[in-house]
């Protein structure tokens, strides 16, 4: 082959490459579309009369993820199977808003912490990387951490809404999902740095929950720190 | 109760850790078995990245000093002795890349790219170096993978492999280079080449620098068809490209017009000033 045969031959593999990451692109617009629309739902839990209609957001909620789900289903075809990482970067951001918005959900809904594989079940995708379009672990902690300084947020407007109860249950959620976090041993990427934060979101509830407990607001305190998992 | 809570938030002592002493009296917490089994996972992830880290480096070093090698390469006596030199060195090379490949059995190659990169660039910088010296012609990226595939070299190698094998373990492994990495090593060839031409003048050797200022053009040429629609880090390349190939051409109008004037065993000196005239009229940053 003359160099020039070689460069051309390279040159049709970019061009490739750059078509597979404009598709790629068009579809992770899309869903970023749809985690805008479900944020602006669940946001409303935060002013006052939000917090009566939870249920009903999280059903419409849940809605939405269905598109998700279509969506997903579409990204999945626009590139080989076996080259996730290669694109990876394309969907990263919005697949961890998607997690943030699925703990977020489940939250709202059992105030537990959405195990990795339901994220993986409400996204339309897989928890493992062997059986195809996957979750990976660092997305599913980074969107953890996100609900972190949600619920940090969602403390201090419960309390302005008159729920005293809630916090308390935001605060042994988050002082148990501290602990899990300190189990890890993290390498200086944005991963560590997001997990910084959570500290100050950790502070916060605290400082919540003292100035109720301080005040004697906090009468449900030990029926309220219920069993949390 | 309250006392404590006051207490707590005027202290710097991690709460966290009165927990965790509570955390062994009862037994761990769905979530805390899960954020058990992330730690392994993420340092098992981290661990095979370090490996791969390590191995890039040492194939980085390996291929550095075959370069270095090469450039001492005449057609002189032991012309044929550094040769064989480099291909033992490029063979200790391809025995790093074959750890690489088994490291990455199973895994997706592109989660680990960034580790290895680095390290197969210098890779085809150096084989494509010796490729053109044995050829005068450039490796294409199809012929540098095919002397990528390995197969177990005997049976105390299958019994010792990785942890992460299968019942079935595959007695071939592979490592492509990538079409990029391959462009990028090659990109870094022209520089190497550009120093070939000045220290060959310096030989006395006044063939080779027309013949490198063609064989340059060529893969000049190849880098302009490919313009903006590879990745930023090739278009990057580009400069410095253009500016070896101008030393290069500087040369060979260096040669024509004033070569036959000049005595061969002052050709050197003739060089060494206007390539540095040259490196000062374009201000290099």
């Amino acid at each position: 082959m003359s160099v020039s045969e070689m460069f051309a031959a390279l040159q049709g593999a970019l061009g490739q490459d750059q078509d597979i990451r404009e598709e790629i692109r068009k579809v992770v617009q899309a869903l970023e579309q749809t985690a805008r629309e479900i944020l602006t739902l669940l946001q409303g839990v935060h002013q006052g009369p939000g917090f009566q209609h939870i249920p009903k957001k999280c059903q419409k909620a849940r809605e939405h993820f269905g598109t998700v789900r279509t969506q997903m289903e579409s990204l999945k075809t626009k590139f080989p199977a076996d080259q996730y990482y290669r694109f990876h970067e394309h969907w990263r951001f919005v697949l961890q808003r998607l997690v943030f918005l699925a703990a977020f959900l489940v939250y709202l809904e059992s105030e537990t912490l959405v195990t990795r594989e339901a994220v993986a079940e409400i996204l339309g995708i897989e928890a493992e990387r062997e059986r195809g379009f996957h979750l990976d672990i660092e997305d599913y902690l980074s969107g953890v951490l996100t609900l972190a300084s949600e619920l940090a947020r969602l403390a201090v407007n419960s309390v302005t809404a008159g729920d005293y109860s809630r916090p308390l249950r935001i605060s042994t959620f988050i002082n148990e999902l501290d602990s899990g976090f300190r189990l890890l041993n993290l390498k200086n990427d944005s991963l560590r740095k997001r997990y910084d934060g959570l500290k100050y979101d950790v502070k916060k509830i605290e400082e919540v929950v003292y100035d109720l407990s301080i005040r004697g607001l906090n009468k449900e305190a030990t029926a309220g720190a219920g069993e949390e998992k | 109760g309250s006392g404590g809570f006051r207490k707590r938030k005027h202290d710097n002592f991690p709460h966290g850790q009165r927990r965790e002493e509570k955390e062994n009296v009862n037994p761990p917490s769905a979530l805390m078995t899960s954020f058990k089994s992330f730690q392994l996972e993420l340092d098992s992830r981290h661990d095979k990245y370090e490996r791969l880290v390590k191995l890039s480096r040492d194939i980085t070093i390996e291929s550095k000093r075959t370069i270095f090698l090469l450039h001492r390469f005449t057609s002189a006596p032991n012309g044929e002795e550094i040769l064989s030199e480099s291909e033992v060195k490029l063979e200790a090379v391809r025995r790093k890349i074959k750890q690489v490949a088994q490291e990455l059995i199973g895994e997706d190659m592109y989660q680990f790219h960034r580790a290895i990169s680095p390290g197969l660039q210098e890779y085809v910088e150096a084989v494509s170096f010796q490729y053109f010296i044995k050829t005068r012609s450039l490796i294409s990226v199809e012929e540098i993978n095919k002397q990528l595939i390995f197969t177990a070299e005997d049976r105390e190698e299958t019994t010792n492999m990785t942890s992460n094998c299968h019942a079935k373990q595959p007695h071939t492994w592979s490592l492509k280079v990538t079409p990029v990495d391959y462009l990028l090593g090659v990109a870094d060839l022209t520089g190497e080449l550009m120093r070939l031409c000045i220290s060959s003048v310096g030989n006395g050797d006044i063939d080779t620098p027309f013949e490198l200022s063609q064989f340059l053009r060529q893969i000049y040429d190849g880098f302009t068809f490919i313009g903006n629609t590879g990745p930023y880090e090739v278009s990057k390349k580009l400069y410095t490209l253009k500016q070896s190939l101008a030393k290069v051409e500087n040369a060979c109008y260096t040669l024509k017009v004033r070569g036959s004037e000049i005595p061969k065993h002052m050709l050197a000196d003739v060089f060494s000033t206007k390539t540095e005239l040259i490196d000062q009229e374009e201000g290099l940053p």
